[in-house]
């Protein structure tokens, strides 16, 4: 438990320490920033239903950028050696890494609170869909960051770690959309398995556990699979 | 306190180790030799867990891996061939990291220990230092560092001299040997005056394959054939000192090579060590030339040095 802990903060401090932190929320707050207030006064609604929408497509490539590195640089620069020669499990390194890459995400939406509190001065904000995006939106990332922490763990190449990332993450965010191509009797397997759906309940201010239970799933299916990785290739 | 038993690592087809064996006794300082490429790191590699082997078991102080890999990992400070650090932490943040993961909670304990371990190996002018500004040299002293972090019973280090200057060489030699006393390391190394130096015991892998495990004393001892004695005289014809050296003893083998200086006949005599029941031919030829009226400017016996006998037994034929 010590050893995640020490782990999580020391990946933490790592995306602060060199510039990649900073170009990523910078590049995340101009998207997001742009698209949501573009239509923002035209449709005239006090609320960030728009904001929240966006995420899970703004999220499949920002987060394989911030997790691409986790393993990848690792096993490239070679300190793959030193850390798995020292007392811990491949389950507490996989764990630290997952938390760090989440804890990112987290501090990388803590600016766009400015956004809500931004909208309360013009107009009546419903808190309750609010603040379900937000726990939404931290299911919704740790979910791609499983993603991410699982395609970093197949390549020593930080490129192709981001490109199979992208392309989980994009999958899963699509998935809902391609609806219509499939046999009707799957269909509603398919939605379940695309995260749009989860994600957009949640974002509305309803809490379900079947969503909450689909995100714990994908998370805990993907640091598992990292896991076998990491066995598989030492 | 290790025993490893057949072990083999294949690389897909590659097979990198070659059913090792061997037993290090508490407080034994073995070192791994071998030409390029002959399978030490990937020893050293399964002895710390980092790579599973394919076949053969790792049993340290009675716990096995992998199942233990953990507990023996715990037990082990192991320093990486090329010291891959983190590049962008300063060098107090990745000894706090290390120290931490290996377990130090104690922060008053943890503060101490990187007092005494930059002591050792002094990192005291490079602590507030980025890892990716030291050279090689300060990179390897992080990397003992950490290898030295809990103090572990057993150290396993891959190549700990190289790029190294003279002086950190004689300096981490010296470490070797005195935390050698009491804990059991083994090192490989490709400088066998260091191995000659520093280790209780060598061990020589070829092609995956150990080829020798002795003490050095053993080692030279039993790779000796033939002895080799070099003579340079000075006033002396070739031919009249030829035939005089060769009436000494029949069995001796007497060739004239080039003289090592100017004006001196210089002359190689082997004679093989069984025939001669280990005699000492010197005296016999010293003897024999005072009789005469030459100098003897050199009389040298050759001892077989571990160069030698490392390069028998790696020759790539062999």
């Amino acid at each position: 438990m010590k050893q995640i802990k020490t782990i999580a903060i020391k990946e933490f401090k790592d995306y602060f320490i060199s510039p990649i932190a900073y170009i990523v929320i910078s590049l995340f707050l101009i998207v997001t920033g742009w698209f949501f207030f573009s239509t923002f006064f035209i449709f005239g609604r006090a609320d960030l239903r728009d904001f929240f929408s966006l995420l899970p497509i703004i999220f499949s490539f920002i987060i394989p950028a911030i997790t691409m590195r986790l393993f990848s640089e690792e096993k490239n620069v070679g300190s793959y050696e030193t850390i798995l020669t020292m007392p811990v499990s491949f389950t507490d390194i996989a764990l630290g890494k997952f938390f760090a890459a989440t804890l990112f995400t987290a501090s990388m939406l803590l600016p766009t609170l400015a956004y809500p509190i931004f909208i309360s001065f013009i107009g009546e904000v419903d808190p309750g869909p609010v603040i379900g995006g937000y726990i939404g939106a931290i299911f919704l990332a740790a979910a791609y960051c499983s993603l991410g922490l699982f395609a970093s763990a197949l390549t020593r190449n930080q490129i192709i770690a981001f490109i199979i990332g992208c392309s989980l993450c994009f999958t899963l965010t699509i998935l809902d959309k391609l609806l219509f191509f499939m046999p009707s009797k799957i269909i509603s397997a398919i939605e379940y398995i695309g995260a749009n759906s989860h994600f957009t309940n949640i974002s509305r201010g309803i809490i379900d556990s079947r969503d909450i239970l689909y995100f714990v799933s994908v998370i805990f299916i993907f640091i598992f699979s990292t896991y076998i990785v990491m066995h598989e290739k030492n | 306190m290790i025993e490893v038993q057949n072990l083999t690592k294949y690389f897909k087809d590659f097979r990198a180790v070659n059913n090792i064996s061997m037993t290090i006794r508490k407080g034994e300082i073995l070192g791994l030799l071998g030409p390029n490429g002959a399978g030490k790191t990937t020893t050293l590699r399964m002895l710390t867990g980092y790579f599973r082997p394919n076949s053969g078991t790792i049993k340290i102080k009675g716990f096995q891996m992998p199942k233990d890999a953990i507990r023996i990992k715990s037990l082990i400070g192991y320093l990486p061939e090329s010291a891959p650090l983190y590049h962008n932490m300063l060098v107090y943040d990745y000894l706090e990291y290390v120290a931490k993961i290996k377990g130090i909670e104690d922060k008053e304990k943890r503060y101490d220990r990187f007092l005494q371990l930059s002591d050792i190996c002094g990192l005291s002018a490079i602590m507030d230092k980025p890892i990716a500004n030291l050279s090689k040299g300060l990179k390897q002293r992080v990397g003992i560092a950490h290898a030295m972090m809990t103090d572990p019973e057993i150290l396993i280090l891959d190549e700990p001299t190289s790029g190294l200057d003279p002086n950190q060489i004689v300096e981490i030699r010296d470490i070797i040997k005195t935390i050698g006393k009491e804990k059991t390391i083994i090192f490989s190394t490709h400088i066998l005056s260091e191995a000659e130096a520093t280790c209780d015991r060598i061990a020589i892998i070829h092609n995956g394959k150990m080829v020798a495990d002795d003490t050095t004393a053993n080692l030279k001892l039993g790779a000796e054939q033939n002895s080799l004695i070099k003579l340079s005289l000075k006033g002396a014809l070739k031919e009249d000192a030829a035939s005089l050296l060769k009436s000494i003893h029949s069995s001796l083998d007497i060739k004239i090579v080039d003289p090592v200086e100017k004006d001196l006949i210089s002359f190689e005599v082997t004679y093989s060590n069984e025939g001669s029941k280990n005699h000492d031919f010197r005296s016999d030829i010293y003897l024999k030339i005072k009789e005469t009226d030459w100098i003897i400017i050199q009389l040298i016996k050759e001892s077989q040095t571990l160069e030698k006998i490392f390069r028998e037994l790696t020759r790539e034929d062999a």
